[in-house]
């Protein structure tokens, strides 16, 4: 009876193909690939994230239609006394723009604290470190479906001139998808390491919802020759052209290749950069948490 | 072919928030692995340092030394969990690690809704996860409290519910770290059968733990870890026999 199987020496070559100690673009690759397969795993948390959320509310996640609903009426009121503007006008650019917003900043903001949060996950299971972003981006994309039916409900109030070519607006919420993944990717890895960073990206979420058009209108304020020089500088905010991507479409507006072309540049550049901190860092996240 | 092949293997854990000044030489106490600051002046605890090893198919390795000898961190090395900070790991099968029985466990839900996740976590499938579902519920003598939220069950009700799941898979690695306990007697001897039954059905298993009874029903071979590197391994009764003799001597004065 052989009870010797555990020896130092020799050990047979096998060829590293399973888990290799690697930090290479394939073991960040296979994170990814990896991470997908187990969907069923990040579908069912996903799920299990919203329902906890409202856990014994009766109305349970209808709350995110309806604060949403609450929040978007109550701004567009607002703004569209402050500056001036019809209140059919500006209440769907808002109650859209929230929207997406709600995303985009569910994404960069909770991705922050991705992995921190799922520490106990982290260091007791063996899972691609993927799975908890797709996890955060598919609940977020379970939040917009909410928030789908306050829009819904606008287009009946307030009907937009929506063509057939306004159904671009799904590849749009794709591209939208695709970049969410690699913000909080590389903002929940490298803010593992830097525990600074989450509070920060909270303040700069925060600011950058101001500095998006969401409840002003950048058309109204190129029309205005005093601003209309410094409202350019918007351009230079990455998240206008996520917005616009998006909301130009979902309101039956003229939409522009350049924003497909700008969105399209960022999605390429962030993964290339995500892909690189990935090579580097991803097995040190485990070290981190 | 199921194995596990471990050369040279460090695992270094970095502390950022402890000061590296007053810890300019090296500590070395009796548990814990060593204290040490790297080039950079991080602070750097050596939780494994040199680990070879080899495991194959059919191996019961029972792993013993001190409490932060390394033992849990080793089996999250060999698990893929850490991935090491020299030298390398390579796992072949599919590893089911149990190191906590509580982990992936949610409070807010029902405790038919638990095996699920649980289960998906352990890497199995939904469907995989459904077949075996009455079979859990049977093991578990929950009655209708498998439909009632977790966290109105009380500890030992917690932990049938995660052994229940955790000895229904099917794995090719078994990592066990210890923590069974808080159930009753009756319990355990059930649960003891299941282990068992787990135990063989996996192609490998590892196991850490403080019980030399349990070892001795479960493994073959064993593996003495003391300060993150292997003092000695060999047949079970030798290695436990080695460590007892150590402890003693050590209690004895």
């Amino acid at each position: 009876m052989s009870t010797s199987g555990t020896t130092t020496t020799p050990t047979p070559d096998i060829p590293p193909h399973v888990r290799p100690p690697g930090r290479d673009f394939r073991s960040a690759f296979r994170d990814l690939s990896r991470g997908w397969g187990q969907r069923e795993l990040w579908l069912q948390l996903g799920w299990q994230d919203i329902r906890q959320r409202y856990r014994r509310s009766v109305l349970g996640p209808m709350w995110i239609t309806i604060s949403m609903a609450v929040t978007a009426i109550a701004l567009g009121i607002l703004y569209s006394a402050l500056f001036g503007l019809e209140l059919a006008v500006l209440l769907p650019h808002v109650l859209v723009g929230m929207i997406v917003w709600t995303f985009i900043s569910g994404c960069i903001s909770e991705g922050s604290e991705v992995f921190v949060a799922n520490s106990g996950l982290i260091t007791h299971l063996p899972a691609p470190i993927s799975i908890h972003v797709y996890r955060l981006v598919w609940r977020q994309t379970l939040f917009f479906a909410h928030n789908l039916i306050v829009y819904a409900v606008m287009l009946v109030f307030f009907p937009q001139p929506l063509r057939w070519t306004d159904l671009s607006a799904f590849p749009a919420f794709g591209l939208l998808v695709v970049n969410g993944m690699w913000v909080a990717l590389l903002i929940g890895i490298i803010s593992t390491r830097f525990r600074d960073l989450p509070p920060v990206t909270q303040s700069v979420v925060q600011l950058l919802f101001f500095l998006t058009p969401i409840v002003w209108m950048y058309d109204v304020l190129l029309d205005n020759p005093a601003v209309a020089e410094r409202a350019r500088l918007v351009e230079l905010n990455p998240l206008f052209h996520f917005v616009e991507l998006i909301r130009r479409p979902m309101l039956g507006q003229d939409q522009e290749w350049r924003t497909w072309f700008i969105v399209i540049g960022i999605a390429v550049v962030g993964w290339a950069m995500t892909l690189l901190v990935m090579r580097r860092y991803r097995s040190r996240v485990a070290y981190w948490v | 072919m199921v194995s596990i092949d471990v050369r040279d293997a460090s695992v270094d854990f970095p502390i950022f928030d402890a000061k590296s000044r007053s810890l300019k030489h090296t500590v070395l106490g009796v548990v814990g692995g060593n204290v040490a600051a790297n080039e950079r002046k991080v602070v750097v605890i050596e939780a494994l340092h040199n680990i070879n090893l080899h495991v194959s198919e059919g191996d019961r390795l029972a792993l013993v030394g001190h409490n932060g000898a390394g033992k849990s961190t080793l089996l999250r090395l060999l698990s893929g969990i850490y991935e090491p900070t020299s030298g390398q790991a390579l796992v072949h099968g599919r590893v089911a690690p149990v190191f906590d029985l509580g982990v992936g466990m949610d409070p807010e839900i029902s405790g038919l809704e638990n095996i699920l996740v649980r289960g998906l976590f352990l890497g199995m499938s939904r469907k995989q996860m459904e077949a075996r579902v009455d079979d859990i519920a049977e093991f578990t003598e929950l009655g209708n409290f498998l439909h009632m939220p977790l966290r109105t069950y009380s500890t030992g009700m917690r932990v049938r519910l995660a052994l229940g799941v955790v000895t229904s898979i099917d794995p090719e690695i078994l990592l066990l770290d210890e923590g069974i306990g808080a159930v009753d007697a009756a319990f355990l001897e059930r649960a003891k059968g299941r282990l068992k039954d787990l135990v063989d059905r996996a192609g490998l298993l590892v196991f850490a733990s403080h019980s030399n009874d349990l070892l001795r029903q479960l493994c073959t071979s064993a593996l003495w870890m003391e300060h993150g590197t292997i003092r000695q391994q060999g047949p079970l009764e030798e290695v436990l026999d080695a460590y007892q003799g150590r402890e003693h001597a050590a209690s004895g004065g």
